[in-house]
């Protein structure tokens, strides 16, 4: 099988994207990633994300409507595409299957 | 209404200039969001600054505006605009045939004149120490005039190098490069060579092959050119073989040297011997030696200044260096020794009265302006056969322009075609270089390659044609592309009645340097003509002349003359010092009755035996000849009419004439005055001479073939008797009427090149006028049509058609003729014994140029009004 990798951060993007459902562009996916991880994420960061995400085709994208807060301006939504949803579940098995396999005894993080 | 705040504009501008056009707008939009919300929560001024960190932010690849997004729709674009481009042409297969012949024409021209002037520029540069290498000079001044000459009197050479050897890093006296008989076992040739010093292969750099440059150190030895070598030795070594110069100067040969290119002053040197050989052998060079003789201006001294200083600062140290030395009575002549620099002995070689006049540059300037006047006149064709044609692709603009062409793509499509035009011109002109180069070098005497290797010439040439380019089609590419699609399509569009007026100003331009070059073509070949048809004073059918150029020769007068009359193939034989088409010896020091004391009596001496006057046939005013009756004869003189106008003596015949100021001067008495013997330069007028008989001082033979048979038949009848008699010497001679025509040589070439480029110059203007007159003609077929049908003949259609171009022409005939008046009237000025300018040829210019345009014209004029007005009104 290709591998297909995805950095972390590009993750978690997709992972937003995939939480925001319709609503997913620029703004709302930046905004929700603070939301959720507590860290911030500039916007330039989070387009380059995009853009790489939807080039390895794992985000689909159409222009949405314009509003007037962002000056009459189109926003572009995203949706994960079916590969992004393989992806996502792949990862999330590989890394059910690994937390599956630590002993117990090798658990210090979880023993507050 | 709640006034929004605005981020900050110059970051705005700044995303928009960097960004990516099909990202822009998202990205412009999630920052307003994000902007808005930031202002309402936490102010303006902190929005802002995040608004730029932001921008800032986005200064990533992903972001930016990509160049290669580009590439494939450019390349497609570019190969679209010269596929157009070449369909344009094979559909207008005539006028592309014009304007690519037309071009290459010039550029062709263009391109063997630049090869020529880099020819000329480059000479000498063989020589390593092209920029330090001089050779001596000196200024006199007689009877007023002050002359430039390079003979220079033998104690001169070890003056400058004892006294002022620190300024000179190599010297070297010479002689004068000549025939000479080269002898090897039985090989026997004439060569032509020098007898140097050892310093001379050092300063010239020649490029030893066998041997040592050295080699001159010894007295006794020769340095042979490879060709020369090759010649006398075929395979076997040349070094150290014993041979012989004239048939008596035994010497060894030392080295042999690279051929000298053709492009060199020295290209004819096929030996250099030692100075110190041609001394010893010469009792003449020994006594200007021993005698100290500064007068005795007859040898050539080369140098190379020292590495530490310049021509100026040895100019002014040496400047004196001979009037310092000369007698007191030669003081007069106010002797000044300088170096001209090698650098200028091609170029500017000439003097007048003490100044430097130029010489070949001159050459190179007259033809370096033809050749930019011909591509001129070229691309004037091209441009005004673009312009004219573009008129009509006024339609396929608002075409273009409707379906959704750019201004940029229409100027791009316009040039790429006025490119790929000239880019055909221009490879189609190196086919025609490399095919008429051979014949150029023969007319030009040139060995002159084409310069593939030189990226110079690359540079030039494809500099040159992209430049055409891009002036001959700006004018379609800039003014067309701004037409407004609506008024082209509809019709409305007309070029305004001015719009022709830039191309007729330039069918004038051309017009005027074609009949410029014409007329001056004209007056050269007039020149030519002229001086070839100049009295010469003797009768030069069936006279051969021969060097005496080894001592056999000398001592067998009457032999020989007995045995070449008794063969019949000569009519007569005499011997006399100079060549009949030249002078080798001017003397002065000449006395007479009632002379100026002021006056410098400088005569040409010629010395002749018996019967010279009636074998060259001269032709007497006064007096008699020579004869063998008069045992007086011996010192007898014969003057010619410039010699008498020069002395200023009536009656001349019977006076006498004292050689020398001493008491036992020889006395001479005048028996005959003949008239005016040409045998110096054709354009200058005859020097005053003086004619001695002498049976010793003689250097060559004059033979008088017998007319009686074919000149074939009497050479071989001669040849036999020289062999009998003087074997040791090759039998070389020379025709007195070829060597006269030699004189010519330099403007019979460049009346030659200059007819050629006269020729092409109103070839190409002509095409491009009948270029012009089918496209004139074409445009007009609706009004012929009309014109016809109302009843108009052909030949008034053909008028009206020729009248404009005709016009035109007599414009430039009106510029043409005072501009080519002056400038060859300028031209003729140099020459002393010159044609005048008479009206006719102006008149023949006039009348052929007129023809010739007539002709060009009239083909499309007649082919126009020849046609059916049906056919040419019926679609509307």
């Amino acid at each position: 099988m290709k591998r297909i990798y995805l950095g972390e951060f590009e993750e978690i993007v997709l992972l937003t994207v995939a939480v925001l459902g319709d609503g997913a562009y620029g703004v709302s996916i930046s905004d929700a990633i603070e939301e959720q991880t507590g860290r911030s994420a500039s916007l330039s960061a989070v387009h380059a994300a995009l853009h790489r995400l939807q080039e390895k085709s794992m985000l689909h994208s159409r222009m949405g409507e314009a509003t007037a807060e962002r000056g009459g301006r189109r926003k572009r939504l995203f949706t994960v595409t079916a590969l992004g949803n393989r992806t996502l579940n792949e990862i999330r098995t590989v890394r059910n299957r690994m937390w599956d396999s630590i002993s117990p005894q090798n658990f210090p993080a979880v023993s507050i | 209404m709640i006034k929004r705040t605005q981020p900050p504009r110059w970051a705005s501008r700044l995303l928009e200039w960097f960004c990516a056009d099909h990202l822009l707008e998202e990205i412009r939009g999630d920052l307003e969001e994000r902007f808005q919300k930031n202002a309402a929560l936490f102010g303006e001024r902190s929005a802002k600054r995040e608004y730029v960190a932001n921008v800032l932010g986005f200064m990533r690849p992903f972001a930016w505006k990509e160049k290669s997004s580009t590439p494939l729709y450019t390349q497609i674009m570019i190969s679209n605009y010269f596929k157009i481009a070449f369909r344009n042409l094979v559909k207008h297969k005539g006028y592309s045939s014009i304007n690519i012949v037309g071009l290459a024409t010039g550029m062709t021209v263009a391109i063997l004149i630049g090869l020529w002037i880099y020819d000329e520029l480059s000479y000498d540069k063989y020589h390593k120490n092209y920029d330090r290498v001089a050779q001596l000079l000196q200024y006199q001044t007689s009877n007023g005039n002050e002359f430039a000459e390079v003979a220079m009197p033998f104690p001169l050479g070890p003056e400058l190098k004892n006294k002022y050897g620190s300024h000179f890093k190599y010297l070297s006296m010479a002689t004068w490069t000549g025939d000479n008989i080269l002898s090897f076992g039985d090989k026997k040739m004439n060569k032509k060579g020098n007898f140097m010093e050892p310093d001379f292969p050092k300063l010239a750099s020649l490029k030893m092959i066998h041997g040592s440059e050295d080699g001159l150190k010894e007295q006794n030895s020769i340095l042979l050119s490879e060709s020369t070598a090759k010649a006398l030795f075929g395979e076997t070594d040349p070094v150290n073989q014993l041979m012989k110069i004239n048939n008596k100067l035994d010497v060894r040969v030392t080295g042999v040297y690279e051929d000298l290119p053709y492009n060199t002053e020295f290209r004819e040197l096929e030996f250099i011997s030692t100075w110190a050989l041609f001394v010893s052998s010469e009792p003449w060079v020994q006594r200007a030696r021993d005698q100290n003789q500064w007068g005795n201006n007859s040898f050539q001294i080369f140098a190379q200044i020292a590495d530490n200083t310049d021509f100026e600062t040895v100019n002014k140290a040496i400047l004196n260096a001979k009037l310092n030395n000369v007698a007191d009575d030669e003081k007069k002549y106010k002797a000044k020794i300088q170096l001209h620099p090698m650098s200028e002995w091609h170029l500017r070689s000439n003097w007048e009265n003490g100044i430097q006049t130029g010489g070949a540059i001159e050459y190179v300037w007259l033809f370096g302006v033809v050749g930019v006047f011909v591509l001129i006149l070229a691309c004037i064709n091209f441009m005004n056969l673009s312009t004219a044609r573009s008129e009509k692709r006024a339609k396929e603009v608002g075409i273009r322009k409707a379906i959704g062409s750019v201004r940029g793509q229409l100027i791009s499509q316009f040039f790429s075609e006025s490119l790929l035009v000239v880019l055909i011109a221009f490879a189609l002109s190196l086919v025609m270089v490399q095919l008429s180069l051979s014949w150029f070098n023969e007319v030009a005497d040139k060995k002159i390659e084409i310069l593939w290797t030189n990226p110079f010439f690359w540079i030039a040439g494809i500099g040159f044609s992209l430049f055409t380019g891009l002036i001959a089609g700006s004018y379609p590419a800039l003014y067309l592309s701004s037409f407004q699609p609506v008024k082209v399509l509809k019709g409305t569009f007309k070029a305004g009645r001015f719009a022709s007026m830039p191309r007729k100003a330039l069918v004038v331009l051309q017009f005027t340097v074609s009949v410029t070059l014409i007329i001056g073509t004209i007056i050269v070949y007039r020149q030519i003509q002229h001086s070839k048809n100049r009295p010469v004073g003797y009768n030069r059918d069936g006279l051969v002349m021969i060097q005496m150029s080894s001592p056999d020769f000398y001592g067998k007068f009457d032999l020989l003359r007995n045995e070449l009359k008794s063969s019949g193939a000569v009519e007569e034989m005499v011997e006399c010092s100079s060549p009949l088409t030249g002078v080798w010896s001017n003397s002065g020091g000449f006395q007479w009755q009632g002379k100026d004391p002021e006056l410098d009596a400088d005569f040409a001496t010629v010395w002749v035996t018996h019967d010279f006057g009636k074998t060259v046939g001269w032709e007497f005013k006064e007096g008699r000849d020579f004869s063998r009756d008069f045992s007086t004869d011996t010192s007898a003189i014969v003057l010619n009419e410039a010699a008498v106008r020069f002395m200023g003596i009536k009656d001349p015949v019977g006076q006498t004439v004292k050689w020398g100021s001493d008491k036992d001067a020889p006395n001479f008495k005048i028996v005959g005055v003949i008239r005016d013997m040409l045998m110096d330069s054709p354009y200058e007028p005859v020097k005053q001479a003086v004619y001695m008989l002498s049976p010793h001082n003689v250097n060559w033979i004059v033979l008088k073939l017998n007319p009686a048979k074919s000149a074939s038949e009497s050479l071989a009848g001669a040849e036999k008797v020289f062999k009998k008699l003087i074997p040791a010497a090759p039998f070389d001679y020379k025709f007195a009427s070829t060597e006269f025509a030699s004189k010519f040589d330099a403007e019979v070439r460049i009346g030659k090149l200059a007819s050629v480029f006269a020729g092409l110059a109103i070839f190409i203007s002509c095409l491009g006028l009948f270029g012009l007159a089918s496209f004139v003609a074409e445009q007009r077929t609706k009004e012929i049509g009309v014109r016809k049908v109302l009843g108009a003949s052909v030949f008034n259609l053909w008028k009206l058609l020729s009248k404009d171009f005709v016009m035109l022409v007599l414009i430039s005939l009106f510029i043409a003729i005072p501009v080519a008046w002056y400038f060859m009237n300028d031209w003729l000025q140099k020459y002393d014994y010159r044609t005048d300018i008479s009206w006719w040829i102006f008149a023949v210019a006039g009348v052929g140029s007129l023809f010739i345009t007539l002709l060009t014209v009239s083909y499309q004029a007649i082919k126009a009004a020849l046609m059916n007005p049906v056919k040419t009104l019926k679609s509307e």
